[in-house]
């Protein structure tokens, strides 16, 4: 338990930690998916899977949103940025997400105007402040995400900015995690639900795991202390013969969630027939577009996007780690030819990727320390 | 740009377009409060992109910021990008 004394309660951890010993069946293996990057993040800094007995296994989802972009798109990216007058604007951390043909950061380098910004109101801002330019907004991320766009995209529409536009690859959740569910790749037996998004969709969108797929979900906070009780949650529904949705994170999750990001959701949102997930391939209904009454602001509408397809590179297992199949270490380029400072795959750019989170804290095999 | 980070509401900047000063670990600046009811100085709200997406209590909020403080690069990169930000 080495790292059970940096918790904010190393009493509680400990107990909980004996408490899951007595829920689990010796017998039984355990497959419990985070779905969220925030979470694996926390878990191996945190070493909270060291906790666990052997038999039960973390497995992690797909809730990284820098890692589930297709190469095709930041290439589509690449080339609007490569337009005649246009300022590009991304978040930090896309600026090394690899596309097929070189990375944002690359095109930067080349002579596009690509910047950084911390908030699609900061991208709006340059637009403003460059009204001879075309702004665009590369726009990724959850239901967590998109209600900042959609109020960006608002108030560019009240204000009459005629120059700006939002390159479009919000995701939703939902969607994902039925595909997981339907993967014949993958048996599990529950999910420990995702903490931001749900602040936005609260617990009730993830009802149908239970109800259709008869397992457990616990909407789970971010403290080690937190996926401790959310695993023990679980689990302990496991043992009971339950499977619900239980809210571990209350404290900031409500049930029903955030009505006022939901709304704005509808209102700038609409979805796409089909979206491409990397590693996960095409997805019904799980992507955002602008609607109607925003497409004015459709950098898809607006520009030339080449709508590029690429093949995820033949080394890189990303899809495999994102779907839960494989662990980071088990991929043939993980921290040799795919490491953070020279990516292959996207779980090896953000750092609430699997795979960063695995090279980050050393976790290079299979060994666990035996509590 | 995955993290929400608590701040504390300064004072509330632009009503028309909710808009409030915070404190986030000693950086201020402007964030949107427009997904929340109502917002007050004093308030501690969790910020994702420039954006209050919920309010917690100050102790919820400092537990949080403890938790990112001891994340490293992430928590640092994420107050760099904040520096940045210059919502009006």
């Amino acid at each position: 338990m080495k790292y059970v004394d940096e918790y904010r309660d190393a009493e509680l951890g400990r107990a909980l930690a004996a408490e899951i010993v007595a829920t689990v069946e010796p017998g039984r293996h355990y497959k419990v998916m985070e779905v969220c990057g925030g979470h694996t993040h926390t878990i191996y800094k945190y070493g909270v899977d060291d906790l666990l007995p052997a038999n039960v296994e973390l497995v992690h989802g797909p809730g990284c949103p820098v890692c589930v972009i297709p190469m095709g798109r930041v290439d589509d990216g690449v080339a609007v940025a490569h337009e005649e007058g246009v300022i590009f604007t991304c978040f930090g951390d896309m600026m090394r997400v690899p596309g097929g043909d070189g990375t944002l950061l690359e095109a930067k380098a080349e002579g596009a105007d690509i910047r950084m910004v911390y908030s699609p109101l900061d991208a709006l801002r340059i637009a403003r402040e460059n009204p001879d330019r075309e702004v665009v907004f590369f726009a990724v991320g959850f239901e967590t995400t998109a209600p900042s766009t959609a109020l960006t995209l608002m108030r560019a529409k009240a204000e009459g900015v005629r120059n700006f536009s939002v390159f479009c690859n919000h995701v939703t959740i939902v969607p994902p995690l039925r595909a997981l569910l339907e993967s014949p790749d993958l048996r599990l037996d529950g999910f420990i639900g995702p903490g931001h998004v749900s602040t936005v969709v609260g617990a009730r969108p993830f009802e149908f795991i239970p109800a259709d797929y008869g397992k457990p979900v616990v909407i789970s906070g971010f403290e080690p202390l937190d996926l401790l009780q959310s695993v023990y949650m679980v689990l302990r529904q496991l043992a009971d013969g339950r499977c619900e949705v239980e809210n571990q994170y209350k404290r900031v999750v409500p049930y029903d969630g955030n009505p006022q990001a939901l709304a704005v959701l509808a209102e700038v949102f609409e979805l796409r027939p089909h979206f491409e997930w990397r590693g996960l391939g095409f997805i019904s209904h799980s992507g955002l577009k602008l609607s109607e009454a925003y497409r004015d602001f459709d950098s898809e509408l607006r520009f030339a996007v080449p709508g590029v397809r690429v093949a995820d590179p033949k080394a890189c297992q990303c899809g495999e780690v994102l779907k839960g199949v494989i662990k980071p270490w088990e991929c043939k380029v993980f921290g040799t030819a795919c490491t953070p400072e020279r990516p292959i795959g996207t779980c090896m750019v953000s750092s609430e990727g699997a795979c960063a989170a695995y090279y980050n804290y050393g976790r290079f095999a299979r060994e666990r320390v035996v509590v | 740009m995955c993290l929400a980070i608590p701040g504390r509401v300064l004072e509330i900047v632009d009503e028309r377009n909710r808009l409030a000063r915070v404190d986030v670990a000693g950086v201020q600046r402007n964030v949107n409060v427009g997904l929340l009811d109502a917002v007050d100085a004093g308030d501690w709200v969790l910020i994702h992109v420039g954006f209050a997406m919920s309010k917690v209590d100050e102790e919820e909020a400092q537990t949080t910021l403890g938790l990112l403080q001891r994340m490293g690069e992430a928590y640092e990169q994420e107050l760099e990008d904040l520096k940045g930000s210059a919502i009006g």
